[in-house]
């Protein structure tokens, strides 16, 4: 209910169109009203008047309340859908401010699918709820006010008859949505691993060939086929079972309307008039009531989402900035770990007891497996985690008490997988930086070594990449990343130096570019090539979170061990070369 | 732990690219899809839905039976009221007044009884149906040969299954309902005809008017929402970027300048929503309007009519009670006016997948290999898409049972295409391969499969768990076997310390998984069926240094006892294999011992001395790859192969396909575009720059394309003449038809 109250709040923010939805609504139910009524008085009174003209000014008035009821009606539906999405439109807003602002802590736990649904499925329920539940949803109880008490006000043991129906046929089409819902919900789900398992299949369709898995996949795909479809299948029946219930239960309403009516005319307590209106009447009310089942399900549709989008909303960025935080200047680069511990959650400890320090200018390499804690290490210095116990000063100071955003702008990153915006190359390159002159991004390109390239396009600096664009290789998106770091040219500098299989004259540019992105930054390397290790001046092996050895390259190498047992799986092949004898590889 | 983050995807390993879409000849290229327009009525289509209908035809005879009998009951009610209003209330017959009671039950019964019976039989009908297309496209698709896919991308297959199928599902209902619309309002009309004539014309005269209001309304609000489409499209797109790129974002300080130009996709959406909400919005009270006109005129002149006591009272109940019922199937039938037609296009192409040819297909009375030995033959093979582009020629190769064959070579030399081959993943159009002397043609394919395996240079894994996963080769593999073959290539240390062990489920493509471990475990699956024959497809290019290492350690137990093929990059790998071949040029170059080789002191003892050169470089011993560019004496191969060209001129964008050969300084080939094929020869490179020119017949009469420009990997770009008509630029890509990245 307080997730119902906080989304209504979103409609509250366009009171003015919340307020003309429910008044334009009010006005067309009453003129919907009129309608039927004439109808009964043209039979009752024009017709025994006798006299025509009666019946055209009957006929006049009720084209009149019907383009009335049409200008409301339309303004209803207008004003209603306009809030709904303006409601969304907010709710999408702040959903997209949050998430550029919440750390990677939190973005490691989520699924890109997962948050994308979140602001697209979830929003739109939002939506629905907005317009159908809040406006809509209402608009029945008018309807069935008014009605009832016109009904009452004409003949009130009539009016018992009809209106007893109303909560009955209700009720049932609000149980019909609840119970339809999960069912639904299981076919979306079903529908969902259906996708996957055909996804999978084409994406691999070589290694199913490969492996002669035809029949292996052609079953499993079976499986999920059948059971989307007994579930379809299910759904539908309920469906049907349901919604035929309903019509009966109008259809005896009508039956019953007649014969009580009946005996009500022939007793003289109603007019033949009235009792048409009374089946008018009914006729209106079928649609709305039938349809609350449906309002009554945005409701619970939308509690739902909207749960799930006030989770991001309302998520605490671990990394927050201090109210007293400083900016921080242009650093000279000397970073220093004063035994850090990191951990993404309580249970787990990614690194810790971390203790180095790093001189302006120099290189660090870390060295280790998947899972050792090396890109953690890295990550922590521009705060895209916290430390959990122990501080990184840079300069003297510690990180945490300047702000994010002079941090991030002293120190780069240069990725193995660089994320390509759907852009022009030129503003790929000038990405995060506000004014650019296009010399400085030329310039930036040259050193990348991706000049040549650029100029080769079509449009030279100014064709699209990314979506809708050229496709960039992985070398050369490598080298965009470079470029973009030389034109914000940060004192500190995050580097993987891992290239993605590249062609040899490709892999030799990459190295010629970092060579000169590194120089004179204090560079940290999540190192991959021995070459890179080899000119560090200090290097850092991790395994299990921890520091196990550390040393220049020589000193590492006399100390035989795991970093030992690398260095000779590289260059082993090397020496065989050298000595043509044979080895065991 | 950080998983790689950054989103992006590196793109797939040249082999799951497969031979490339070389060639890109219209058979087996699906069209592109167009969602627009489209006719209401398809008969091929609908002759073909109607084949998968039949065997149901006893159940959609109730339903339609159902339907009737439904649409009766709406018929017959208002008539039931004219009959209470005129023959009993104004008769004072409270006898027959009680007879209503009965009358209206049955009634009530039969409609809540046809209503249910038809809606639930047609949607058993319709599942059903449904079922049996997913199930014939799936079987089907799983027979298509490896071209196919090379020829068309996953997107777009998948599409076809999912979309497009329930695209037919929502089809299906309407069409249910469609007639359920067109029986009520025949019924009505029929009706309203019967009783009275004259009264009918009249209130029927409001219907053309509401036809013709319904079709400007289509007109206006197909465009209208062809506006929101497209925002939404940009909104998603916009949110999605971020978010798989919020940790560029934020390390890059983006994050204000990204909500600024977020909130203004958000507000185009927004204002094309807005705009097309005036519409819609207006349909509904319009239609209202023109049913209150029925029902004035009725009053106005069945009202006249009664005055004149031509008609009763009861009967001006009953007309009002059916313009009541009129218009809401009539708005139905417009609003599924659009759903037909893209449900006709849909069926379509459905079909058209259906109707593709498998290249690959089993001989009928295939023989079924039992454990062969593992000699492996190619006898003059020669493979290529077209025949006039080579590429495999003549390749003879002779793999002795429980030896290790290495293949080196430039990248597009067609190494792959051999392993490929190997699998009969395509056949070869020139020459025979055979296993243990079986031509691979004669033999059943699973039996075949089940001989070799294969480690591709991308790990592909498939959701479930581990264990599934490394028997996806062998189904009835013992956990044992599992084990063992998990502990044989170094991946059950890694298995027994996850949370579930072997149990452990993995995301899609193993994605919580490190690349290194995924090829473990895709080395484990090569390994548990036991193969005869192994083939190893650069299976440790893309792995960390430290699953490397482990592979490495395993390499020899894996290699023993069993025949292998390895694209290599390794040095050691390579050298020592029983046997090497060194493809260039779409054939075999040069082949005999690593020593040998040296001696001859060609093309091998060439790459073998960049690769020792690249030591010295980084540390890192690659061996292989090197296009050679640096080569004056054949600087083929950086432009050889099949290009996808889009052409911008000052008349538009055209597209077409480029074949270039290099030889030497020369460059020839063929050009397909809109106006057909022709050969080409005379054509220059240097280093990376590169001309030609194409002459050809056009329809104004002879004309020519003078093309110029560079090439850089995958990628040529440059400006191209149109003779005298003007001139333009071109982009070229490879033509490889990838797996998208996620």
């Amino acid at each position: 209910m307080r997730v119902l109250l906080r989304l209504a709040g979103y409609a509250l923010g366009h009171r003015w169109y919340l307020i003309g939805a429910y008044l334009t609504m009010t006005l067309s139910s009453v003129s919907a009203m009129v309608i039927p009524r004439m109808l009964g008085d043209a039979i009752d009174e024009a017709l025994a008047s006798g006299l025509q003209s009666k019946l055209l000014i009957l006929a006049g008035v009720i084209m009149a309340f019907s383009v009335l009821r049409g200008v409301f009606s339309y303004g209803q539906r207008y004003l209603s859908e306009a809030l709904s999405q303006r409601a969304a439109f907010d709710l999408r807003n702040d959903f997209f401010k949050k998430l550029q602002k919440l750390s990677f802590g939190f973005h490691d736990q989520q699924q890109t699918g997962n948050l994308m649904s979140k602001a697209t499925a979830d929003v739109e329920a939002v939506r629905m709820f907005v317009s159908m539940g809040l406006i809509r949803g209402l608009s029945v109880f008018i309807m069935v006010a008014l009605i009832g008490t016109v009904m009452f006000l004409t003949n009130w043991r009539l009016a018992i008859v009809s209106m007893a129906f109303v909560p009955i046929v209700m009720w049932r089409a609000i149980m019909m949505s609840t119970t339809l819902r999960p069912t639904w919900m299981k076919v979306q789900a079903e529908t969902g691993n259906l996708t996957t398992v055909l996804q999978e299949n084409l994406a691999g369709i070589r290694v199913v060939k490969a492996f002669g898995a035809r029949d292996f996949e052609v079953e499993k795909f079976e499986r999920r086929a059948g059971l989307v479809a007994d579930l379809t299948y299910k759904a539908t029946r309920l469906f049907a079972s349901q919604g035929s219930l309903m019509t009966f239960i109008f259809t005896v309403a009508t039956g019953a309307i007649l014969w009580v009516g009946g005996r009500e005319v022939i007793a003289g307590r109603l007019s033949t008039g009235e009792m048409a209106s009374f089946i008018m009447y009914m006729g209106l009310l079928g649609m709305p009531v039938r349809m609350s089942g449906w309002m009554v399900n945005t409701f619970s549709r939308a509690s739902s989402a909207g749960q799930r989008i006030f989770e991001v909303l309302d998520a605490e960025s671990p990394v927050q900035e201090r109210p007293d935080a400083t900016p921080l200047p242009r650093v000279s680069g000397h970073v220093k770990f004063n035994d850090v511990s990191v951990s993404y959650d309580s249970a787990e400890t990614a690194v810790r007891g971390i203790e180095f320090e790093a001189e302006p200018g120099q290189m660090i390499a870390l060295l280790g497996g998947p899972g050792s804690g090396k890109s953690t290490l890295a990550h922590v210095i521009p705060r895209f985690y916290d430390v959990s116990a122990g501080s990184i000063t840079i300069d003297g100071t510690d990180v945490r008490e300047v702000t994010l955003p002079s941090l991030r702008k002293n120190v780069g990153i240069v990725l193995q997988d660089v994320f390509v915006f759907a852009a022009t190359i030129r503003d790929n390159i000038a990405y995060g930086l506000d004014e650019v002159e296009t010399e400085d991004v030329v310039r930036a390109a040259k050193i990348a070594q991706l000049h040549e390239y650029i100029t080769g396009l079509p449009d030279g600096y100014n064709t699209w990449v990314g979506e809708r664009g050229i496709t960039l290789s992985g070398g050369q998106r490598q080298r965009l990343s470079i470029a973009r770091t030389i034109l914000l040219d940060p004192p500190i500098l995050i580097l993987d130096d891992s290239t993605s299989s590249v062609d040899m004259g490709t892999e030799h540019r990459i190295q010629e570019a970092l060579r000169e992105v590194i120089k004179g930054r204090t560079t940290f390397v999540i190192a991959h090539r021995l070459s890179t290790v080899k000119s560090a001046d200090l290097v850092l092996v991790l395994e299990g979170g921890e520091i196990v050895e550390r040393g220049s390259h020589q000193d590492l190498y006399d100390h035989d061990g795991f970093y030992r047992k690398i260095y000779d799986l590289q260059l082993r092949p090397q020496e065989e070369g050298a000595v043509t004898a044979g080895g065991d590889a | 732990m950080m998983h790689g983050g950054f989103g992006g995807g590196g793109g797939g390993g040249g082999w799951m690219r497969g031979g490339g879409g070389r060639g890109m000849g219209g058979r087996m290229g699906l069209d592109q899809e167009q969602e627009e327009g489209g006719e209401l009525y398809d008969h091929e289509v609908v002759v073909r839905l109607m084949a998968y209908m039949r065997p149901h035809w006893k159940r959609l005879s109730i339903t339609i039976a159902a339907m009737f009998m439904y649409t009766g009951t709406i018929v017959v009610m208002p008539l039931i009221v004219k009959l209470i209003i005129d023959d009993f209330i104004h008769g004072d017959n409270l006898a027959g007044l009680n007879w209503i009671v009965p009358i209206f039950i049955v009634v009530a019964l039969v409609q809540y009884g046809s209503q249910y019976v038809n809606q639930r039989t047609m949607a058993f009908v319709g599942q059903r149906v449904l079922y049996k297309l997913r199930m014939d496209m799936f079987t089907h698709l799983q027979r298509l040969s490896m071209s196919f896919y090379d020829r068309n991308e996953v997107g777009r297959v998948m599409s076809r299954v999912q979309n497009d199928v329930q695209q037919l599902q929502e089809f299906l209902s309407v069409v249910l309902v469609t007639l359920g619309d067109v029986l009520s309002i025949s019924g009505i009309v029929v009706a309203m005809l019967i009783l009275n004539f004259k009264l009918g014309l009249i209130t029927l005269s409001v219907i053309p008017l509401l036809f013709l209001m319904l079709m400007m309304w289509q007109g206006y609000a197909r465009r209208s929402f062809m506006r929101v489409r497209k925002a939404i499209a940009v909104v998603n797109s916009g949110l999605q970027e971020n978010i798989s790129g919020v940790r560029v974002v934020q390390s890059l300080n983006r994050e204000d300048a990204n909500v600024k130009s977020f909130g203004r996709a958000n507000a185009e959406h927004l204002g094309a929503n807005l705009q097309a909400t005036k519409f819609t919005a207006a349909l509904f009270p319009a239609v209202e309007v023109l049913s209150a006109l029925g029902l004035a005129m009725v009053i106005f002149f069945g009202g006249s009519m009664v005055l004149d006591e031509v008609i009763e009272v009861g009967l001006l109940v009953a007309f009002a009670l059916y313009i009541q019922r009129f218009f809401e199937p009539v708005m139905n039938l417009t609003m599924q006016f659009g759903s037909l037609q893209r449900a006709m296009a849909s069926g379509a192409r459905i079909f058209e997948i259906l109707d593709v040819e498998p290249d690959v297909v089993e001989m009928e009375g295939a023989v079924v290999l039992d454990r062969v030995d593992g000699e492996v033959r190619f006898e003059g093979v020669g493979f290529h898409y077209n025949a006039d582009e080579p590429v495999l020629h003549d390749v003879n190769i002779h793999a002795v049972a429980g030896t290790t064959v290495a293949l080196v070579g430039p990248t597009g030399a067609g190494k792959t295409t051999i392993v490929s081959l190997m699998m009969r993943l395509y056949d070869a159009t020139e020459g025979r391969i055979t296993v243990d002397g079986h031509d691979i043609r004669d033999v059943d394919l699973d039996s075949l499969a089940r001989q070799i395996s294969v480690v591709p240079q991308e790990p592909y894994l498939f959701s479930g768990t581990i264990s599934e996963n490394i028997r996806y080769n062998r189904t009835g593999a013992t956990d044992e076997e599992v084990e063992s073959a998990a502990r044989a290539v170094g991946a059950h240390d890694f298995i027994s310390g996850l949370a579930g062990g072997y149990d452990s489920p993995l995301q899609e493509r193993g994605s919580n998984l490190s690349v290194g471990q995924r090829q473990l475990i895709s080395f484990a699956r090569a390994l548990v069926a036991n193969p005869r024959v192994l083939l190893l497809d650069e299976a440790t290019a893309n792995i960390d240094t430290y699953t490397e290492m482990l592979i490495q350690r395993a390499l020899s137990e894996l290699l023993s006892d069993r025949t292998a093929v390895v694209i290599a990059h390794r040095l050691s790998t390579v050298r020592n294999a029983d046997m090497i071949l060194v493809v260039d040029d779409n054939r075999i170059a040069e082949r005999g011992s690593h020593d040998e080789l040296m001696a001859l002191d060609g093309l091998y003892a060439r790459l073998y001395s960049y690769a020792t050169d690249g030591v010295g470089e980084d540390g890192d011993v690659v061996f292989g790859d090197q296009p050679k560019v640096a080569d004056a004496t054949s600087n083929g191969n950086v432009a050889d192969g099949t290009w996808l060209v889009t052409m911008e001129s000052p008349r538009g964008t055209r597209e077409g396909t480029l074949e270039l050969a290099v030889q030497g300084a020369a460059l020839k080939g063929t050009w397909s575009g809109p106006q057909g094929a022709q050969e080409f020869s005379g054509g220059s490179i240097e280093g990376a720059a590169l001309s030609w020119r194409v002459e050809m017949e056009g329809p104004m009469g002879k004309m020519s394309l003078n093309f110029s420009g560079s090439v850089d990997g995958d990628a040529i770009t440059g400006s191209v003449e149109f003779g005298s008509r003007g001139s333009g630029s071109f982009t070229a890509k490879r033509a490889e038809s990838g797996v998208p990245a996620e």
